[in-house]
């Protein structure tokens, strides 16, 4: 539905997009007892650190080699080495997660064979597990240094051949869900009698709770075990289309069938989540999810006065711009600009008439006249320079509490998802006076204007 | 490449420091911080460094010249306040991909230039080399100088590549880009013998405005903060100031000295933190002023002034000292936190149990150990695990630390302050270490912590 376009500025202004090694290490924070590892210059994991602790309000994990210019210049083998030493010596992980960064790559790194001379060199370390994903700076984004990161560990950790569980379920989440949403899924797949095995977990890593004891490494998360046991699974359900290479690598590995589930925000896409567990585990909907279900309809009833023809903004990562957008517009408003950071086979048909890969300079622009923009905290300054409110969503989520804990998956997530935006939509409402209709333009003018600017643009 | 790298040399050799000028040339030529060791290392870079540096001028565009991840994962998360344009709060990255990396980001980075003077239309525009375009060879001094006649106005290559070094060497090439670029460029409109400059003062929650209240009053005029709150024409002009006070320990050591062999403008290092610390820095600034020919009023206007404001404060201070005294502080930050924050937290009574000094110079341990006397506890490397520790085991009641050790003290249910430059609060001057202590006071005392600790009601059966 949507044509995509990619900004042709030189200049980026107010970054939306985030950088594709970072997007690995959170994947690797969803492990059990790692060690995310940035093999780069001290600031690159120096600034995702800062961003996560200030979006979970959590103690990160992170790493880095501490390129330094003459190491990068002589090849960065024996920063490697050090790092992987030091860690196993300090932080006594179970893994290392290691993301390359642009300096790396550029100079031209090979991780991998690094990791094979390292582990000829020292047998002493056999124990922790060494993956490795190639994640540059100047390609791509954050999404994608997740997901990339995710088919790594399948290729390295996953194990063909175990025994079959027909009871066990792999879940590989999108990095647009929350460790709130882990637990909503958790609870949903588990209510029909099933067992889930997620990767990444961050649902038991970075969702705030107080350990009985101090950690240097993840907390929570999947153990190597667990992975090695998602061969056995009867099912893999993949949320968000950025999953599905990692679904299909599982499949090619051990023959887990896979479903790609591009949402599971909204009535329909939790339908098929419910048809699938039903067939999957052999049960009926529990009474609990039937009872939700209707919750849901009678949310959407309630809600869809004010969703109603909202014009609304939004800037995010493919998978989440493609959930909110679907939702959104299944609720009666329409998405006036949608700006994202990086390709996927979803932008072509979110329900818009452009996607624009670019930042929150375009979005500004685009989003004159909205009446919502979504986007991560970074939309505060346009949104105060719009007048209008912001539904912050997506990382970072700096200025706002909970940000790990809010829901937005299954039925229940649905509808606490219209609740929380219209209740934005109710507290905006303007009290009519005097002379609210003596200048008011025909809606219909308003209209054409608005067919106009798009075919401007 | 080379000239950067003598650059880091000179920065290196810095005449203004004693400590520095007593080490061997071999020693020298490593820096003041130590090696960083992969694995185990923390902190920013000297690209992070430069931006915190100079980001706080506010009018300037500050173009960030690399791939996503320099300004993408970091920008507008800096508590700078501006009294005007908000400009430096916007995010300009040229956003590096692939073809740029293969081709060279020269072209890229000149047309950004072009855009942000088309749109923004700043007085200036800063470019920050990041590691990628040092790597690949990009000229940013040529695109820099190119673009400054093009566009008519001045357009500054900070160069200050990640990979260098530390966050500390990174204030110190900011430095300077401005000193080689920027101050001594204009002219003040006018100029009183009450000049100053404020070197190394990045109005972090607006803390300068907590002290600029009586300045004013004094009759002292900031000709140029740099950098907080400052505008592009303010730091251009700055050399025809009388005096010049540096604060932040070493951050801007450089510009500090070099105004004044440039332009003979005497500086003297002080502190806007503690009570004591601050009615010396406006003694200090008022002498040095007298000095340079203003009129000696200046200097019993100013005790005057030093004299109501201690009385003020105390008065409101000693209200809490009877809740806070005995308590004790473990301080986790570097550089010139560490002691001007202990002589701070000593004038309410509360016991330091400990603090670490690993940015700090050789000189600010001196200070430490002047203001703490024998007993001081200096950790040069404390681990997290080890600050859990020392929290768990509840030998210290409260940890001051920066955002990145926050989660250390709250997992151990212990109270903990931010007063590293991402908090919220300002604690400088008399009001300031009024609002740090209000602060301690509140996150100690708040009725969370006993209900916290207590245990669940299964571990309670348990143990019962």
């Amino acid at each position: 539905m949507a044509t995509v376009v990619t900004s042709r500025k030189a200049c980026t202004v107010n970054p939306l997009k985030m950088s594709q090694p970072i997007g690995g290490a959170l994947a690797f924070m969803g492990l059990k007892n790692c060690m995310p590892l940035l093999h780069g210059s001290q600031g690159c994991t120096s600034f995702g650190l800062v961003l996560f602790v200030r979006h979970f309000r959590e103690a990160i994990p992170l790493q880095t080699t501490a390129m330094s210019e003459v190491a990068t210049v002589l090849g960065g083998l024996e920063n490697v080495e050090q790092a992987i030493v030091n860690i196993a010596g300090r932080a006594k992980p179970e893994i290392i997660g290691i993301c390359s960064t642009g300096v790396t790559e550029i100079k031209g790194d090979d991780i991998e064979g690094f990791v094979r001379l390292i582990r000829a060199k020292h047998p002493e370390l056999s124990h922790i597990g060494l993956v490795s994903v190639s994640t540059p700076d100047f390609k791509d984004a954050f999404q994608d240094g997740w997901s990339r990161t995710v088919a790594r560990m399948i290729e390295q950790l996953a194990v063909a051949g175990t025994p079959r569980s027909i009871r066990c379920v792999n879940v590989l989440p999108g990095c647009h869900l929350t460790p709130g949403d882990l637990d909503e899924l958790r609870d949903i797949i588990e209510a029909f009698g099933l067992e889930t095995l997620f990767l990444p977990d961050l649902s038991g890593s970075l969702d705030g709770h107080i350990p009985d004891e101090f950690t240097p490494t993840t907390l929570g998360g999947i153990s190597l075990a667990e992975i090695a046991r998602m061969g056995g699974s009867v099912h893999t359900i993949a949320v968000g289309e950025q999953m599905r290479g990692a679904a299909l690598t599982l499949e090619e590995r051990t023959g887990v069938p896979f479903t790609v589930f591009d949402r599971l925000t909204g009535l329909g896409p939790n339908d098929s989540l419910m048809s699938l567990l039903m067939r999957v585990s052999g049960m009926p909907v529990p009474v609990k999810y039937r009872r939700q279900r209707s919750q849901l309809l009678d949310a959407m009833l309630d809600g869809h006065f004010h969703f109603g023809g909202r014009k609304i903004a939004i800037g995010a990562e493919p998978d989440l711009l493609w959930t909110m957008a679907s939702f959104l517009t299944e609720m009666g408003s329409s998405i006036c600009a949608a700006v994202t950071t990086t390709s996927s086979p979803v932008l072509e048909r979110v329900p818009t008439q452009e996607v624009l890969i670019g930042d929150l300079e375009d979005l500004e622009i685009r989003a004159a006249g909205c009446d919502l923009l979504i986007t991560h905290s970074h939309g505060r300054q346009a949104a105060e320079r719009l007048g209008v409110p912001l539904y912050r969503m997506g990382i970072p989520t700096f200025d706002r509490l909970g940000a790990a804990h809010r829901v937005s998956v299954g039925y229940r997530g649905t509808r606490e998802l219209i609740f929380d935006i219209g209740n934005v939509f109710m507290a905006g409402a303007h009290e009519p006076g005097p002379d609210t209709w003596r200048h008011a333009q025909p809606a219909h003018v308003e209209r054409e204007e608005l067919v106009t600017i798009t075919e401007l643009k | 490449m080379s000239s950067l790298s003598a650059k880091v040399q000179e920065v290196f050799n810095e005449p203004g420091c004693e400590k520095n000028q007593a080490k061997f040339d071999k020693d020298r030529k490593k820096g003041c911080t130590k090696q960083l060791a992969p694995g185990a290392a923390a902190g920013g870079c000297a690209f992070d460094g430069a931006k915190i540096a100079l980001q706080p001028i506010t009018d300037v565009a500050h173009l960030v010249h690399g791939p996503i991840a320099c300004e993408g994962n970091s920008w507008d998360n800096r508590g700078a306040k501006s009294s005007g344009s908000k400009l430096y709060r916007t995010g300009f990255t040229t956003d590096m991909n692939e073809n740029d990396v293969v081709f060279g980001g020269e072209k890229r980075l000149y047309k950004s230039i072009k855009e942000i003077v088309e749109k923004y239309n700043p007085p200036a525009v800063f470019v920050y080399q990041t590691c990628i375009p040092a790597m690949i060879g990009d000229d940013i001094n040529a695109v820099c100088k190119a673009a400054t006649v093009k566009f008519g106005r001045p357009v500054i290559p900070v160069m200050s590549p990640g990979f260098v070094g530390s966050k500390n060497l990174g204030n110190k090439l900011a430095s300077e880009a401005i000193l080689d670029h920027v101050i001594g460029t204009q002219e003040p409109e006018y100029t009183t013998p009450y000049d100053i400059n404020i070197i190394g003062e990045y109005n972090l929650s607006g803390e300068l405005w907590q002290v600029k209240p009586l300045l004013d009053e004094m009759g002292v005029r900031i000709l140029a903060c740099i950098s907080g709150d400052a505008r592009y024409r303010e730091v251009a002009s700055s050399h025809r100031a009388r005096a010049a006070m540096m604060v932040c320990s070493k951050a801007m050591i450089n510009v500090a000295r070099k105004m004044e062999e440039r332009y003979a403008i005497p500086f003297f290092e002080g502190s806007f933190y503690g009570i004591e610390d601050m009615s010396e820095t406006l003694r200090q600034i008022a002498k040095l002023l007298v000095s340079r020919g203003a009129p000696e009023d200046l200097i019993g206007r100013t005790e005057a002034i030093v004299r109501r404001e201690e009385a003020r404060a105390w008065e409101r201070i000693r209200l809490y000292k009877p809740r806070l005294a005995g308590n004790r502080v473990l301080l986790i930050t570097g550089g010139v936190k560490s002691w001007s924050v202990v002589a701070a937290l000593q004038e309410v009574g509360l016991d330091i149990v400990g603090t670490s000094v690993k940015k700090s110079t050789k000189e600010d341990k001196e200070r430490i150990k002047e203001i703490m006397g024998d007993d001081a506890h200096m950790f040069d490397d404390m681990t997290p695990r080890e600050m859990y520790k020392m929290l768990k085991e509840a030998r210290a009641d409260i940890m001051l630390s920066g955002g990145r050790t926050q989660f250390v003290a709250l997992k151990a249910k212990m109270p903990w302050l931010d007063i590293n430059q991402e908090r919220h609060h300002a604690y400088a001057g008399y009001e300031g270490m009024v609002e740090l202590v209000c602060e301690i006071d509140k996150a100690l005392h708040n009725p969370i912590w006993d209900q916290v600790r207590k245990p669940a009601p299964w571990d309670k059966a348990h143990a019962a």
